[in-house]
């Protein structure tokens, strides 16, 4: 397994957030982890980076135990992390914020040189000294996700990428995620959009209140309208 | 016209080691939040090494090598401090921060004076820059040129670092989003000590600059401290640019301000200053912040008033200390009237950075300005002492209302640098306008009428006074005002969403506080028969805030119990080393990095542990401490 998380659970101060997830990813695989708003998709992400301090549980990234590890180490291990809030430098250029997640090649990895993240997402070429801060929703969630794969990471946690965009750049984002993909990077997708998730997954998880609640192919996923209707329609 | 020249290119030469220091606050501060207020020392430390190393090695190497070798050991002994007590304390509230810092900056007054004694040092004239270059029968020092010079190449490489270096890039990055950082797989530790290291390089570069054109001495980094925080309150914090443009403005206006005012020339940096912040709150060059991180006073339980039984226990502890007369002699008395006064004082900072979450590291200037104000009423209007301890006190409040209308305008270390260099102003007009303050002399005999003259008789006024004082904030602090003051801390926005005039609520709370502290300053005047400068200074501002700290940020009666435990400590301490400072300073540290609740903290956290693991009831720990009130 690519990656293994075990009994997580996440407390923010006394709130109690997360309780015993756990799901597993497979090398070359494609997760989505589905929920509605404040459901525990972001927190998850969260707490495998180490960015939630009050965590337990048992996180295992290519077979080693990173649970206890800072964030740094576990990101430069090959984990990355994209967030849902896109976080890009505003003061910094295009060309400095992938400075900023710039990690050396690895063995068992993509390697992404600039050129090449230009060539996965054309716009943001067009724009290389524009300050982060001035661009648009679509152009920054381009540019979180070069960032973090500047690092040539193993695996990728997407938070949530086809948030607020327009249906164009939806479908540039599901390509830019499929080709990753073909390139052999894992990849977990939290979305609240199913129909995007299924564009893209192999297989997902349902999570509900800070529960995992179903774990399965997207065909499974299909065959239960029960659950999606439950836990995943508004 | 050339005299106005000469006097120009001065400013601009002391702007040099201005902008130094203030552009390595502001890089430390960008990156870790933390105002280090160890900036000053760290100057002084450079300045000291610098002096010692030029006057051993002889020649231009030996002193230019000197100059750079003194810059890099401060910085190393940066990395230390950083690495030994900062990681500790980076996720503390912005105040813990500041305390510790300046705890070290006592620590290194006193060291410094164990190492290269009282006295000050002249240093060694710079080789090559020894003369002085004539302009229209104007002397103008060559080194002074020099250093004009200096400042535009070292903003200049400055820029180049931030710019062009991936560390330049990471640390821009860092001073916006830390965590995105780490998540990107940067060491965010390494980073702030590496940022630590360079921003105290340029602090004892500053310093170690200094020594061809002062004099070293052991008093000189709260004089830069806190023209520093005047420069970056002006520039606005975390700008380089900004730091450049507000050390230039702050020498020139005080270069130009001798010639205006010659006796109270920091008055002209303040009135800038103050324009500065009313157009631009976050300075010239500064953005504004978001809202302030964590204050203190957020993870409190919430308070409750005292029940009946703790009331009757308070008022045991009152009676009981109302007794000391008969068992104890004029010294104990008198020791006694001190710690009273103290706690009118500590309360009155605590009921503004507690309940209002405002910490304000000034507050010595009110209940200076409260001593003052009866020095004036009883000595140049000779009226009765009554009156003077009524009256006496409204030119605190009158301080209070003043700077409080532009110290609210700010939070967080924002706040607690205006209203530490509102103090420091405050001091140096009452330390410089000699003809109506008398200067270092002071006022002397202000001694009480005969009603109030014996010990125990004062001591009764003090007593009485104190708990007539902190029975009145606590009482509003448990009224609608107080709910007000505590929603604002709590939260600034949401309280002005359900129509809180939240700036007028904590200006409000600012004006209590400074009146308060004034009546106690009043009360001092007469305990002591004299007023001092140091009566409105940093260090007793300082004071206040331990006291605060060592009861316990977050309680309501920590004041109390932190201004008795510490002022009778303190007084002990005196009379037995003459390292009060260094202990001080090593006790300071320690209460942040270990005991950060406070006493009434710790013991309330005791207290919570055994009624969650026994009956009610058994909570007897709490008590005795809580009746103190």
């Amino acid at each position: 397994m690519k990656l293994t998380v075990e009994g997580l659970n996440s407390h923010y101060g006394p709130a109690h957030i997360l309780f015993d997830i756990g799901f597993e990813v497979g090398e070359g695989e494609v997760v989505a982890l589905l929920g509605r708003n404040g459901a525990g998709k972001s927190t998850t992400f969260r707490s495998i980076v180490g960015l939630v301090a009050q965590r337990s549980g048992r996180i295992m990234f290519e077979g080693k135990d990173v649970t206890a590890r800072p964030t740094h180490e576990i990101v430069r291990g090959g984990l990355g992390y994209v967030p849902e809030e896109r976080r890009i430098f505003t003061d910094l250029t295009v060309e400095e914020n992938l400075a900023v997640g710039r990690q050396p090649k690895r063995a068992n990895a993509p390697y992404w040189t600039r050129e090449k993240l230009f060539a996965l997402f054309p716009n943001l070429s067009e724009m290389r000294n524009r300050p982060g801060g001035r661009m648009s929703g679509g152009e920054q969630q381009m540019l979180t996700i070069a960032r973090t794969l500047m690092g040539n990471p193993t695996l990728v946690l997407l938070d949530e990428p086809s948030e607020g965009l327009s249906p164009k750049i939806v479908e540039q984002m599901v390509d830019a995620i499929l080709t990753m993909k073909k390139e052999g990077v894992s990849i977990v997708v939290s979305e609240q959009n199913l129909h995007f998730a299924r564009l893209i997954s192999d297989r997902a998880y349902i999570i509900e209140r800070g529960r995992i609640c179903f774990g399965g192919t997207m065909a499974e996923l299909d065959a239960r309208p029960d659950i999606r209707d439950a836990h995943l329609s508004l | 016209m050339a005299f106005y020249v000469v006097q120009f290119l001065t400013g601009l030469a002391s702007a040099a080691s201005l902008f130094l220091v203030a552009s390595g606050l502001s890089i430390i501060f960008g990156v870790t939040r933390i105002v280090n207020f160890a900036h000053g020392a760290f100057y002084m430390i450079g300045a000291y090494i610098a002096f010692t190393l030029t006057d051993r090695f002889a020649g231009a190497f030996g002193f230019w090598g000197g100059i750079v070798a003194a810059a890099l050991t401060v910085a190393l002994i940066g990395v230390l401090v950083e690495m030994v007590l900062l990681r500790r304390i980076y996720h503390a509230p912005e105040l813990f921060q500041l305390l510790a810092t300046f705890g070290l900056t006592l620590m290194v007054e006193d060291l410094v004076v164990l190492i290269w004694g009282p006295d000050d040092l002249l240093g060694r004239r710079a080789p090559g820059f020894k003369g002085a270059v004539d302009f229209f029968g104007q002397n103008i020092p060559s080194y002074d040129l020099f250093l004009i010079v200096l400042g535009p190449v070292v903003l200049g490489i400055l820029w180049l670092l931030f710019q062009r270096t991936r560390w330049g890039v990471l640390v821009r990055a860092a001073t916006q989003d830390r965590d995105m950082v780490s998540a990107l797989g940067v060491n965010q530790k390494w980073l702030f000590t590496s940022v630590f290291a360079v921003g105290v390089f340029l602090a004892a570069l500053g310093g170690a600059l200094q020594i061809p054109r002062d004099a070293v001495h052991h008093a000189m980094d709260l004089r830069i401290i806190v023209e520093v925080f005047v420069v970056v309150v002006i520039g606005g914090l975390g700008s380089i640019v900004g730091a450049f443009v507000a050390a230039v403005l702050v020498s020139e206006l005080n270069a130009f301000g001798i010639l205006i005012f010659p006796k109270i020339s920091i008055i002209l940096v303040f009135l800038v200053m103050a324009a500065v912040l009313i157009v631009r709150p976050w300075g010239l060059f500064g953005r504004p912040e978001a809202p302030a991180r964590k204050t203190p006073g957020l993870t409190v339980n919430p308070w409750r008033p005292l029940t009946s039984n703790e009331r009757l226990a308070a008022l045991a502890a009152l009676v009981v200390a109302a007794m000391l007369p008969l068992l104890a002699g004029n010294y104990a008395l008198t020791v006694g009237s001190e710690i009273a006064i103290f706690v009118i004082f500590a309360v009155s900072l605590h009921f503004l950075m507690s309940v209002g979450g405002l910490a304000s590291f000034g507050h010595a200037a009110y209940f200076g300005l409260g001593a003052y104000g009866v020095a004036f009423l009883a000595k140049m209007a000779g009226l009765p002492m009554i009156v003077c301890l009524l009256v006496g006190p409204l030119l605190g409040c009158l301080g209070a209302a003043v700077f409080g209308f532009f110290a609210v305008q700010l939070s967080g270390v924002y706040f607690a640098m205006l209203t530490l260099a509102f103090a420091q102003i405050v001091w140096s007009i009452a330390f410089q306008w000699v003809s109506v303050t008398g200067g270092d002399n002071g006022i002397l005999g202000i001694w009480p009428e005969k009603w109030a003259a014996s010990p125990s008789h004062f001591y009764w006024l003090a007593l009485g006074v104190a708990a007539i004082v902190t029975v009145a904030l606590r009482i509003a602090v448990f009224s609608p005002f107080g709910y007000a003051l505590r929603a604002t801390r709590d939260s600034a926005l949401r309280s002005e969403a359900i129509g809180i005039n939240a700036k007028r609520i904590q200006w409000t709370a600012f004006v209590i506080a400074g009146t308060t502290a004034g009546i106690g300053g009043a009360l001092f005047a007469y305990l002591k028969g004299s007023v001092f400068p140091d009566n409105l200074g940093i260090s007793l501002s300082v004071d206040a805030l331990v006291m605060v700290l060592l009861g316990g940020v977050e309680t309501v009666s920590g004041a109390v119990v932190g201004a008795i435990v510490y002022k009778a400590l303190n007084i002990w301490l005196v009379s037995q080393t003459d390292l009060s400072k260094l202990v001080l300073g090593g006790f300071i540290v320690l209460i942040v990095v270990v005991f950060p609740k406070g006493i009434v903290g710790m013991l309330e956290m005791l207290a919570q542990r055994r009624r969650n693991a026994s009956p009610p009831g058994s909570a007897l720990l709490a008590k005795p401490i809580e009746s103190a009130e």
